[in-house]
Order: C-alpha cells, then structure tokens, then sequence
C-alpha cells in the first residue's frame, strides 16, 4: 500500500439484505469525503432521486462531491478510472452483487497497484439471515460471504423483538467469528465504523461520530510500543473495537501506521510521519475504555 | 414475372415427413417456391434450371443455436489448439502436441511482426491432452523477453503470458495473493492466469481487450465465412452486451449484399437489472431485420464443470471439490422470468451444473403462473447434467433445451474421471432423454470453445464418442435423422423460427447447406467427415471455396 493508496470498502450481504438503505445513509454523511461508489448496475436506482445532481449512462452525479458507477462487469476497469479521476475519490464502496463473495473481490483489488482493501462489510438482514442460511441454493453462498466478513452489519434490528435479536447475535458470532458485529436500524450506522477513521497528518482527535450508537477514543501509546503487538491485540484482544486506525513510533524510531478492521489488523511502516495516536470506534457499551486503557498502562 | 430458379441435386433432404427426399427444389425471391420432382414445380411458370448442385447432397441450411461470432476476431490470433482446426479463409491449422511445438508456432508468428512493441496473441490452447502439463511464461519468454505474448486457453478461462506481459500488467511481483495467479517457487506468478477477474489487468498488454466478446467488423464477416464451411445458415450469437455501436455494426455488416448467414444476438443479463434488460431486448427486437434478428436475453445461472463454478445438487463434485458459484442470484433469475414472460421475450439460461438447471425450473414455474406465457419455449443452454426428473420438468413447463454435445467429445473423459464420475459423466447431455421426454431439443458447439460445424457437433450426439476414443453413455445415442433434426428444425425451433427455416418446404427461406455426401447414407461415424461444399442463404449461393 502506497501513501496516496485510495482505499476501497467492499459491501456485500445477498438480496435485500439493505445495502441500498445503508448506502444512501453513508452518502448523505459523506461529511465532506468524495465517495465513489460502484454498482453492478443502475436499474433499480441504488440513489436516493433527492441525492442525484446529474446523471448520464454510466455515472451519477451526487450533493457534496460523491459520485456513482456502474461498472458491469468490469470492476478494473472502473477502478483504474477512478483512480486516474481529477479530482480522485477520497474512497471507494464496491456494493458487490448479491451471490458475489467479498474475498474474491478483495483478492482482485491485490492486483491494482494504487488501491487497497479497507475493509469488508457483509450485511444480514436480521429476520431472514439465518433461514436464508439454510436455504438449498443460497445457503452456501450466504455462509461464505459471512466468513469473509470484517464487519457484519445486521439490519432491520427494528423488525425483531429482543429474544430474536440476541439470538441472531449469538448465531453470528458462530457464523461470522472473525467479524465485528454491528446492528443498525433503518441503515443508520455511523460512517466512521464502516467507511474508517478520518485520518489527517497532524490530527488525532476523537473523530466525529454524531451516532449515538457509537464511541470512541484515542490512545497514545507510549514510544517504542511494538506496533504489530499492539494492532493484534486491539484486533483481538475483545475490547469491543470495530475499527481502529493510528499511527506511533516503532520500537525502529520509523512511524508506523496500525489498523484493525473487526478482527483483522496490519501495521506496516507509514511513508510520512504523523502524531502518535490511535483512533478505536465500536458500539457504545461495548468499547471497553478501561481495559484498553489498562492495556495501554501494561505495554509501558 | 419474377425469376424462379430450379436446382436439381442428387439428392434434396427436406425434414418435411411428407416427402423426406426429394430432388429438386424451386427458389423464388430468396424464398423455397416448393420441392419435390421438377414436374411437381413446373406448373409454378418459367423457370432456369441450374444443375450446379446435381452431384451434390442438399439438407436445410444448418442452425447453430449457441455460440459466438467472437471466433472470427480470435482468429485473428495464432492458433494453437491441440486439435485440427480450419481459420476463415479455409487454412487446415495443425494441431499442436508438445509445448515446444507450440512455442515453435509462436516464434514464427513472432517473426512476422514487425513492430517491436506489438503484442503477440495466440489461443485455443489446451494442456490437459498434454497430460495437464502447465504453460509457464518461461516458455513463452523462449519467443520474446520484450513483447507481451499471451495465449488463451480452448475455454476461455484461463490466460498464460510472459514475463513482459506480467511485467506490463504489474503482476511481476512477490506477494501477490489471488487464487487465479498461482505462484512459482520464485514466489513470482508462474504466467498461468485463471478466470476473467484476473486476467482484466493483463489482457489488454496481450491484445486480449476486456470487450473481447464482442465480435468486431472483420470479426463478423469472417465469422460468417467459418458459417459458410460448415453449412450454416442461421447462427446464434450467445450473448454480447449490444451496445448502440455493436448493433450498428451488426447491422450494417449483416446488410451486405453478401454476407451469408443470419446472425440471432442475444443480450446478457448482466449490468442491468431485469426491468431494464426486457426493457432493452424489447426495443431491441424492433430493429430486427432479415439477417439480423434481435429481441432475445441470455442469463447465466452457474459456471463451469470442469472449472469446478458449476451448480452441483448432492453429491456435488467427484473429487470432493467445493460447490461452484452463482452467477445470477435466484431471486434475480426469478424477478427476470417474471418480466420476460409478461412483456413476451424469450429467455435463454445458461445451467451447467444439476442444481442450476434445478434452480431455473424452480424459479420458472411460478413464473408461469403468474403470467401464462403457452409458447414461451424459454431455452436450457448446456443444461449439460440434467436427469430425467428434470426434462419430465422441462416437458411439462413448455420448456426446450440445447444439449453441448461437443463438450462430451472435447471433455467428456475428464468429466468420467474426475469432475462428475463415471454415472453422471455417462448421462451428460443427454439427448436421448430429452427426445424420450419430448422435449424440443437441439445441440450446440459454442463456437469458438469447440469448432462451429453442426456435422460434427451431430457426429458427437450420434456416437458419443470421447477425444480418448471411448463410447461414454451408450444409452443416450441418438440417431442421424435425429441428429439432423436436432441442427436445422431443432434449433430453428428454440428460436422461434422454426416456420421460416431449418426445412425445405413451401415458403421458407431457402436456406440450404451444400453437401459432398449423404449424411443419412454414410457410416455413422463417417458423418463428421462429410465435405460441406457451401451454402444456399435466402437464395444466394456462397462457396466454401470462395471464402
């Protein structure tokens, strides 16, 4: 990954699952971010009208400098094009088809010099997911997408009762245990959680989260704190962090950027140099502030 | 007083029970005025007789009910298959048994080009009669180490190049990770490129453009010439994206005074959603002419077989492989059943698998409640491992299938050994059922994977023979005038043209294929190797020898 990379979110989830909903929730809080999203197709429009600015064949023109593409069946196309746009995207959705399997998506996306992977998001839509699970000719597919899943974002939480959810919850942690679980109601998750931290050189503040539904802090680790270890265990170590994304000096003296996306994370060394400090995002409850405060205290 | 002509041939086969053989037949405005004795077509007026076909055998011009003008641009490129294989222009291309013969055919077609940065562009390749020996792009760095090269293997779906290419592409790197660019012990791709995804970034360096499947100018009237040797008439083209320039072109090239065949594109339903894609075929179909023949969708449910993204029911793959991919969400392929069948377009489904075929028959029939369609003949394509439960299916849903009888020849001894098992690798394509079943049926060579040539293609469902010479699936044989039915009233029929072509009769095109032999005369085994001397098409007469 290169320090102009553009990064590419890949949303995925079978039919009616609500990846239409959730996109025009992230456009409308673009928050002065360029997206570009991806679509197979235009047909049934993924846009909300009152969002569109101008449209022709192939691109779509939205309020606040976002824009849409359908790219058939040529996502490198669409890609290459984006990424040589004046002026470029600040990110990528791919909103993949409904029997499309996110990793296979991921692993085009390895090819392309100039773009990378920044996350995979799998909708399930809360009532159906787990009868569609065992459905005879989608199950299957269903199950793989969840298994590639770094954050699985159950929808429709508002159409079932507590007993339901907490039972759908507990299915997707057997399912999707990899993947950071957030459930959402009428599309509405925060940006952040899915789209990443905002990061700019020299800033390393709380990043806005108008969500209720959200918190998170920052930490500084103390110098000299191995990134590596560090990233693994914010990934993993059950502090309830959705996304986490920082920077802090190597034991090298070299700047390193971390990142976690659910329970996936990488530090790799970061081509400029910025302030120490790591943003985590989850669900408000469920960010254990104190024991990753804790964890900041054992490392020194 | 318009002209008649009358052709007198050794023999007229007709497809018209009525009068099965014949010896003349009678052609008025590009149309049959009628066939049987020249006394029974004399009272039509003045006539010329032409005896130029008299030693020759006519049968309805052939019908080729799935596969891709895309051929004609291919050749193009060098060939470089395994098999004997005839170009455009009638040159025999040896089929090639070793690597290095194929690298020695490269490097000749290297030094021909002049232009150092050109790419050079080969195809058709096949390792598995090669004992599945793998292609490296060391060998193909033996023709050049500065010019791209690739070479497209026989399915379509798999691409090696050089070093250059890779170079070009981006791909000459360490940590790649991708399941269709395996890695050598270098940690360096091995040059072998699987599936279209990954070949996107380096076709384009090899001469491999990512609209490749869409035919182009030159790519469709030598299309056409390949139409032209192998006696047909009438071919589909499964499926383009149509655009407003490819239909022009279309039109305008199949509007040549001579261009000899006539040409049915479908539109794929991909990159639009159902509404749209009726929408579009609907509009489409209006500006059909008599050579261009629009209106048609083609949907692809599954994958491949021996690519192992087929649809398998249990107990899936042989080898224990996991199950293949969909390729059209159920859902969709019902939402699109549901408007096709409502607005009255017809939908041809790609199934290769059991499970696909299953899940398009489970999605049709509601369909057809909901909108009673009574001549819908919604088409099958490959539905290459379809049982018998599932063409009683099709029979009862009005429901007609265009079995790849090729693909039993070219593949079949995979399929017994490792994809599907002796059982099911015996049963594949089955016509016999299908005519048992009464399903209306015909057989394909989805040209360019096979060779367009519905003698051989008839040949295959005949004898079922496989390239390892065994006979695989004895009790699905069917007969030469099955057969020949199958590529003329067959095919026509899952066209819906079955009252304009595919049998010599009153009214019809005269659409003939021109024949050295008697297919219903020689050894059925013989009947691939039937010379086809040319083609009648509405009338005008094309030599293969010509072309």
């Amino acid at each position: 990954m290169t320090a102009d990379s553009l990064p590419v979110l890949t949303l995925g989830g079978y039919l009616g699952a609500g990846k239409t909903t959730l996109l025009n929730h992230l456009l409308r809080n673009a928050d002065g971010r360029r997206l570009a999203v991806l679509v197979n197709e235009f047909g049934e429009l993924p846009i909300d009208e009152d969002l569109i600015e101008a449209q022709d064949d192939e691109l779509i023109s939205i309020a606040g400098g976002c824009i849409c593409c359908s790219f058939g069946n040529d996502l490198i196309g669409a890609l290459n094009e984006l990424s040589g746009m004046m002026p470029r995207p600040d990110y990528v959705i791919i909103e993949s088809s409904g029997v499309a399997i996110p990793g296979a998506i991921v692993s085009t996306l390895s090819l392309l010099d100039g773009v990378h992977s920044d996350g995979i998001v799998v909708l399930a839509d809360a009532e159906t997911i787990q009868t569609a699970a065992k459905d005879d000719y989608i199950g299957d597919t269903i199950t793989r997408q969840l298994s590639d899943a770094e954050i699985v974002v159950l929808t429709k939480m508002d159409l079932v009762d507590t007993a339901m959810a907490e039972e759908v919850e507990a299915w997707l942690g057997q399912t999707a245990p990899q993947a950071a679980i957030i459930p959402s109601q009428q599309g509405q998750v925060a940006p952040e959680a899915l789209l990443g931290v905002v990061e700019k050189p020299g800033t390393g503040h709380d990043g806005p989260h108008a969500d209720k539904l959200f918190d998170s802090m920052v930490i500084r680790p103390p110098d000299g704190t191995p990134p590596d270890a560090l990233a693994k265990r914010l990934a993993t170590g059950g502090f309830g962090i959705v996304r986490a994304k920082g920077h802090l000096p190597g034991p090298d003296g070299a700047c390193w950027l971390v990142q976690t996306v659910g329970k996936r994370f990488e530090a790799v060394p970061s081509p400029q140099r910025f302030e120490t400090g790591v943003v985590c995002l989850g669900l408000r409850g469920q960010l254990d502030r104190d024991a990753i405060a804790r964890l900041i205290a054992e490392t020194v | 007083m318009t002209d008649t002509t009358i052709y007198v041939a050794k023999k007229i086969l007709t497809m018209n029970p009525n009068q099965p053989a014949v010896t003349h037949v009678a052609v008025r405005e590009g149309r049959i005025l009628g066939a049987g004795a020249l006394s029974d077509l004399e009272p039509w007026g003045e006539y010329t007789l032409d005896d130029r076909f008299a030693d020759k055998v006519l049968t309805p011009g052939f019908v080729e009910g799935h596969a891709h003008t895309m051929e004609g641009t291919l050749w193009r490129n060098t060939y470089v298959g395994w098999f004997d294989r005839r170009d455009p222009n009638g040159k025999m291309w040896s089929g090639l048994k070793t690597i290095d013969a194929v690298v020695e055919r490269l490097q000749e077609a290297e030094a021909q080009l002049s232009d150092p940065d050109t790419p050079l562009a080969g195809w058709a390749l096949d390792p598995i009669y090669m004992n599945n020996q793998r292609v490296t792009r060391q060998d193909l760095d033996r023709v050049s180490t500065t010019r791209p090269i690739g070479v497209l293997h026989a399915s379509g779906h798999i691409l090696n190049v050089n070093t250059k290419a890779l170079e070009l592409a981006g791909l000459l790197k360490p940590g790649i990770n991708h399941q269709g660019i395996p890695l050598a012990d270098d940690g360096l791709s091995t040059g072998e490129i699987y599936g279209m995804e990954a070949m996107a970034p380096v076709g384009p360096h090899v001469g491999f453009d990512r609209a490749m499947t869409d035919c182009d100018e030159q790519g469709l009237r030598d299309y056409a010439k390949l139409c032209v040797r192998a006696g047909v008439t009438t071919c589909t083209d499964l499926a383009a994206r149509l655009t407003e320039e490819s239909v022009a072109m279309m039109l305008k090239v199949t509007g040549e005074d001579r261009f000899p065949a006539c040409i049915v594109p479908l539109r794929i339903f991909f990159g639009m959603s159902a509404k749209e894609v009726v929408e579009f075929a609907q509009a489409l179909g209006k500006k059909s002419t008599d050579r261009l023949r629009l209106g048609r969708i083609k949907a692809v449910a599954d994958g491949s077989i021996q690519g192992f993204s087929a649809r398998m029911r249990w107990p899936g793959y042989h080898n224990g492989a996991p199950n293949g991919l969909w390729y059209t969400a159920p859902d969709q392929m019902s939402d699109l059943y549901h408007r096709a069948l409502e607005a009255g377009v017809q939908v041809h489904t790609h199934t290769n698998g059991d499970q696909a075929t299953q899940m398009a028959l489970d999605m049709l029939e509601p369909a057809l409640r909901a909108h009673p369609n009574p001549d819908h003949r919604f088409v099958l394509q490959h539905c290459q491992l379809a049982d018998a439960a599932q063409f009683r299916k099709m029979k009862a849903l009005g429901m007609t299938v265009n079995l790849f009888a090729n693909h039993h020849f070219y593949w079949g001894d995979e399929h017994y050994r490792l994809t599907v098992g002796p059982e099911r690798a015996e049963r594949m394509n089955a016509c016999r059922t299908a005519l048992d079943t009464g399903v209306p049926m015909t057989i394909h060579s989805d040209a360019p994977v096979t060779p367009l040539g519905p003698l051989f293609t008839a040949w295959c469902a005949v004898n079922r023979i496989t390239a390892s010479g065994r006979v695989q699936g004895e009790g699905e044989k069917i007969s030469v005038s099955d057969a020949l039915q199958a590529i003329t009233l067959g095919a026509a029929y899952t066209l819906h043209m079955d009252g304009e072509v595919g049998s010599i009769e009153v009214g019809k095109r005269a659409d003939f294929a021109v024949l050295e032999d008697d297919p219903m005369a020689v050894e059925p085994n013989d009947l691939k190797d039937i010379p086809v001397w040319g083609t009648v098409q509405g009338g005008r007469i094309f030599a293969a020898a010509d072309q």
